[in-house]
């Protein structure tokens, strides 16, 4: 699609994922400007319903990105969404929403390249998707 | 520009319908619209959807007979996973069929058709209703309706789960297990089903047999149609709601056709007309020949009249012997006469009676062994039974998940379009002549249809309509 | 002499289901039947449309609307039962949330359509007709009824006063709607008339339910038997009980199933479905995602079971497609 620029909602961890994007900004990395970030407490903190939700309200593209397994300050929360994003997914699918529109990923406070990359990653393929009909 | 008359919404049945009556020059009647401005589409959302699922998916079909669709549908995943169920989930599905069976005819018969009877056709509106029919029945009656209604839904309640929708089908038996103290209960019920049933039909007799006025609609030509008749039998061409093969018969009674649930698409067609949202089904074999009766058109009719017309008699003695003193009274085998259904549909009730009893007697029943699991990958399978408003059947096909990939449903009150069509026409005709128009006379038109207790919402699983009743006037020789 | 309070009974697209919930108050029917003037109800007495039309605003004091907004027809009368009334009661689930016939909102009206007239094996259509909105016969016009691409719950359409939740409702909760009305007890408005916790609650099986439900594979109702005292959730069998509200006596569970979400969620809760898949997720014993995975796929038709009564009035309402322009 031409002229298309996609609409992405992240909900980032406040201890990981969070801190990565901040690192990506103090080193000046450019990343696109669709993202809409929204700082959460842990990645398990995301309800469901806040994605459906985000769908709603038009997003393109929904991502959480929370801490690696094994470093989440609250134990586990980021294996709760992990389980919570799989069955989720098949959901989506069903409501015509194609699998990919709805990543999860883990960053480390340290990993401001991953977060960029991940950021171009997801645009670039909600471009080829284009605009979530509604 | 013809006039036109509108009654709007038809009721006391389950489900939406209006009539468009339009009047010619003369005030006679021109032509009848018959509508159901409904759509929803059952054939189409439980693609996709668990298998497993289907009996109580389905049974939402229609909140008057769910006991049906959940019986046709766990059916049809007997045979979609190939496996029997054990002889007590058997006899418990029996068991709870027949109790409903039972409740709906005699919700038809006191709440929906009958008053048009036990309060008279012409009688004021606000009276043609239950609670004219208790004023006229008398309170100790009026609660003894509501009594058995509710010890019976009890039963139901009991052996499936829930008094209106059961949930207990499962592929190859049932969910739950009864016990012996269950039994006792059930019993108590069902004995004093029987003698309620016979007491209905002495009601019958005095309202309606003994009466002039309503014999006379009774044995009416205004509401008589040759046809073809279609019921399950079981193997002694006896009545049987909830198994057994498929037996038509043709305008004189003789066996045209019998066949299993299986072969159901080698012998029933339904057509599309551009104009009505509703499909018509008619006998294969013989093709569609329009909306008119007799042996050389397709059109059949199902349900209470066409089971007892379609068999050789009732599997019960009490049953039995109304049966015979029936077609004694009304001239033999096959009746044809519409307003009959009425009667044929207490002798149902006799007969669902005393199977209940009978089943409730049987020690089999409380037997643990409720369930055989399927050990077979599924694929597709039917599954029949008889509605209260007639032949129902489910079929489905899956992927080796089970999960379903295509159905399709022939609806109870579908197989009696054609003739439900005709009769309305045919009663309007008669009722209004030169604009002579009253609430009563409009009343009369949907006598003609509440004799079949038409379940709309069942018709309309799939999609509105409106449902010219003849597209045209035609002489006998010519189809349409 | 004071005039009893006027009680109106609509089913717009429904299956009949709340209508006999009504009749199987059994002798309570009568009571209520004394104490009111029912002057509107189809499926049992013979006031037609015109007389509805006739009545001034407001002089209904209630009435139960059940069943979904699927056709134009029904949004208007809807609407002229919403003017009359004084309350607005939506009557179960199709009316509450859409309820089953709101599956309908995974597919087009065409696929409805198509599946019906030209694809089913009985039906005998070589043409491939399909019923035309407008047909020309003899002079005559006859219109089909203007269907909605999609279905809607009641209050997608019109205000709506309170709920009785349920598929169907049990005769206990209309009765005590009526009585509530009646006797002029009425809670805050909206309020969904039923149990406020959630099934597991009231569930005879409570106590059967361990500290921590681990899961490793889902079990199909088809493939297995199961102890008819126990959880389902710890039987390895999906029960929504924990996304569901109470209050329809666990009628389900008593017949040996297990729970299917009729009435909907409980009061904190938006979405049911998205809420059934986060549940199941959180009680699932693996981590590892190929695992994970088979898992999650052992759940047979997540979307169509999650959200088997309430599509409609989910927060994506159905399947997305491209707006036909």
């Amino acid at each position: 699609m031409i002229g298309f620029e996609p609409k992405i909602i992240g909900f980032l961890c406040n201890w990981c994922s969070y801190e990565g994007a901040d690192a990506a900004g103090r080193a000046r990395k450019a990343y696109p400007a669709g993202l809409r970030v929204v700082r959460v407490m842990c990645s398990g903190r995301v309800d469901s319903q806040f994605i459906l939700e985000a769908f709603k309200e038009g997003a393109d593209g929904v991502m959480i990105l929370g801490c690696h397994p094994g470093d989440c300050h609250y134990k586990e929360g980021n294996l709760q969404m992990l389980k919570r994003y799989v069955i989720l997914k098949r959901v989506l699918s069903q409501f015509g929403i194609e699998e990919d529109r709805l990543k999860l990923d883990w960053i480390s406070a340290g990993e401001g390249d991953k977060f960029v990359k991940i950021v171009c990653e997801m645009t670039e393929r909600m471009r080829q998707l284009g605009p979530l009909p509604r | 520009m013809s006039k036109r008359i509108t009654i709007d919404p038809i009721t006391r049945l389950g489900g939406h319908g209006k009539i468009d009556i339009f009047l010619d020059d003369k005030s006679d009647v021109e032509r009848v619209y018959f509508q159901v401005p409904e759509l929803r589409g059952f054939e189409k959302f439980c693609e996709g959807r668990a298998a497993e699922e289907m009996p109580t998916l389905t049974q939402k079909i229609c909140g008057v007979c769910p006991t049906a669709h959940h019986t046709a549908s766990s059916k049809a995943l007997d045979d979609l996973f190939g496996v029997e169920p054990p002889p007590a989930a058997r006899k418990l599905r029996e068991l709870m069929y027949n109790a409903f069976m039972f409740e709906n005819h005699l919700l038809h018969f006191y709440f929906l058709g009958g008053p048009d009877f036990i309060v008279g056709p012409m009688a004021p509106r606000a009276k043609r209703n239950i609670f004219g029919v208790i004023d006229k029945v008398g309170v100790e009656m009026g609660k003894k309706v509501i009594d058995i209604r509710k010890r019976i839904r009890g039963v139901n309640a009991l052996v499936s789960g829930s008094a209106l929708y059961p949930v207990c089908g499962l592929p190859g038996g049932v969910s739950k297990a009864i016990t012996e103290e269950d039994r006792a209960e059930i019993q108590n019920v069902t004995k004093d089903a029987v003698e309620f049933a016979k007491l209905t039909l002495n009601i019958f007799d005095d309202v309606v047999l003994n009466h002039k006025g309503s014999a006379k609609w009774l044995t009416s030509d205004v509401f008589c149609h040759r046809t073809y008749y279609m019921g399950l039998v079981d193997d002694h061409d006896r009545v049987n709601f909830y198994d057994g093969d498929i037996r038509v018969v043709d305008p004189n009674g003789k066996e045209f056709v019998k066949f299993e649930a299986k072969d159901y698409l080698k012998h029933l067609e339904e057509r599309v007309e551009p104009w009505s949202y509703q499909k018509i089904l008619y006998l294969k074999n013989i093709g569609w020949k329009g909306f008119i009766d007799g042996q050389d058109s397709g059109v059949y009719r199902v349900a209470p009249l066409a089971r007892l017309n379609a068999s050789e008699g009732m599997a019960t003695p009490l049953a039995q012997a109304e049966y015979e003193m029936m077609f004694h009274a009304l001239g033999g085998k096959p009746v044809h006469n519409t307003l009959a259904y009425h009667w044929a549909r207490l002798i149902e009730v006799l007969y669902a009676a005393e199977r209940m009893d009978e089943l409730a007697r049987d020690g089999e029943i409380t037997s643990p062994k409720i369930r055989n699991l399927p050990n077979q990958t599924p694929k597709e399978g039917v599954g029949v039974c008889e509605a209260p408003r007639g032949t129902l059947f489910h079929h489905y096909e899956s992927d080796e998940k089970a999960i379903v990939e295509k159905l399709n449903l022939l609806v109870a009150t579908q197989n009696n379009a054609a003739a439900i069509c005709m009769s309305i026409e045919k009663a309007a005709r008669t009722a209004i002549k030169g604009g002579s128009i009253s609430d009563g006379r409009l009343n009369v038109v949907e006598m003609a249809f509440r004799a079949y207790d038409p379940c709309l919402a069942c018709a309309t699983h799939c999609l509105p309509g409106k449902m010219p009743t003849m597209v045209h006037v035609y002489d006998r020789k010519k189809n349409r | 002499m004071t005039e009893k309070p006027k009680i109106a009974l609509y089913w717009c697209s429904s299956c009949g289901g709340c209508e006999e919930s009504v009749i199987d108050l059994a002798e309570d029917l009568l009571t209520v039947a004394a104490a009111v003037d029912i002057v509107f109800w189809p499926v049992a007495l013979d006031f037609k449309y015109k007389d509805v039309v006739a009545m001034n605003d407001g002089e209904i004091t209630a009435t139960l609307i059940n069943g979904a907004i699927r056709t134009g027809e029904q949004e208007h009368m809807a609407k002229i039962m919403r003017k009359k009334s004084k309350l607005l009661i939506a009557h179960g689930s199709c009316a509450h949330l859409g309820g089953v016939v709101g599956l309908a909102n995974f597919y087009q009206r065409e696929d409805l359509l198509s599946r019906l007239y030209q694809e089913v094996p009985t039906t005998n259509n070589p043409q491939g007709i399909l019923p035309q909105h407008e047909t020309i016969e003899s002079g005559r016009k006859i219109k089909l009824p203007d269907i909605h691409d999609t279905v809607k719950a009641l209050d997608q359409v019109v205000e709506v006063d309170y709920y009785i939740p349920g598929c169907p409702p049990t005769p206990e909760l209309i009765k005590e709607a009526m009585m509530m009305v009646l006797e002029n007890r009425l809670p805050p408005r909206g309020t969904v008339l039923a149990g406020k916790k959630a099934l597991c609650d009231t569930c005879p099986r409570i106590d059967s339910k361990p500290d921590k439900l681990r899961i490793k594979k889902f079990k199909r109702i088809y493939e297995t038997e199961w102890d008819p005292e126990k959880c389902f959730l710890d039987e390895g069998i999906i029960c929504l009980g924990p996304a569901t509200r109470g209050g329809c006596n666990a009628r389900c569970i008593n017949a040996n199933m297990p729970c299917r979400g009729c009435f909907g969620p409980t009061d904190n809760v938006r979405d049911q479905g998205a809420k059934s898949s986060s549940f199941l997720a959180s009680i699932i014993d693996v981590t590892d995602k190929e695992a994970l995975k088979k898992t999650a796929d052992s759940i047979p038709d997540p979307g169509g079971l999650f959200y088997r009564y309430g599509l409609a009035s989910s927060i994506l309402k159905g399947k997305l497609t491209p707006k036909s322009s």
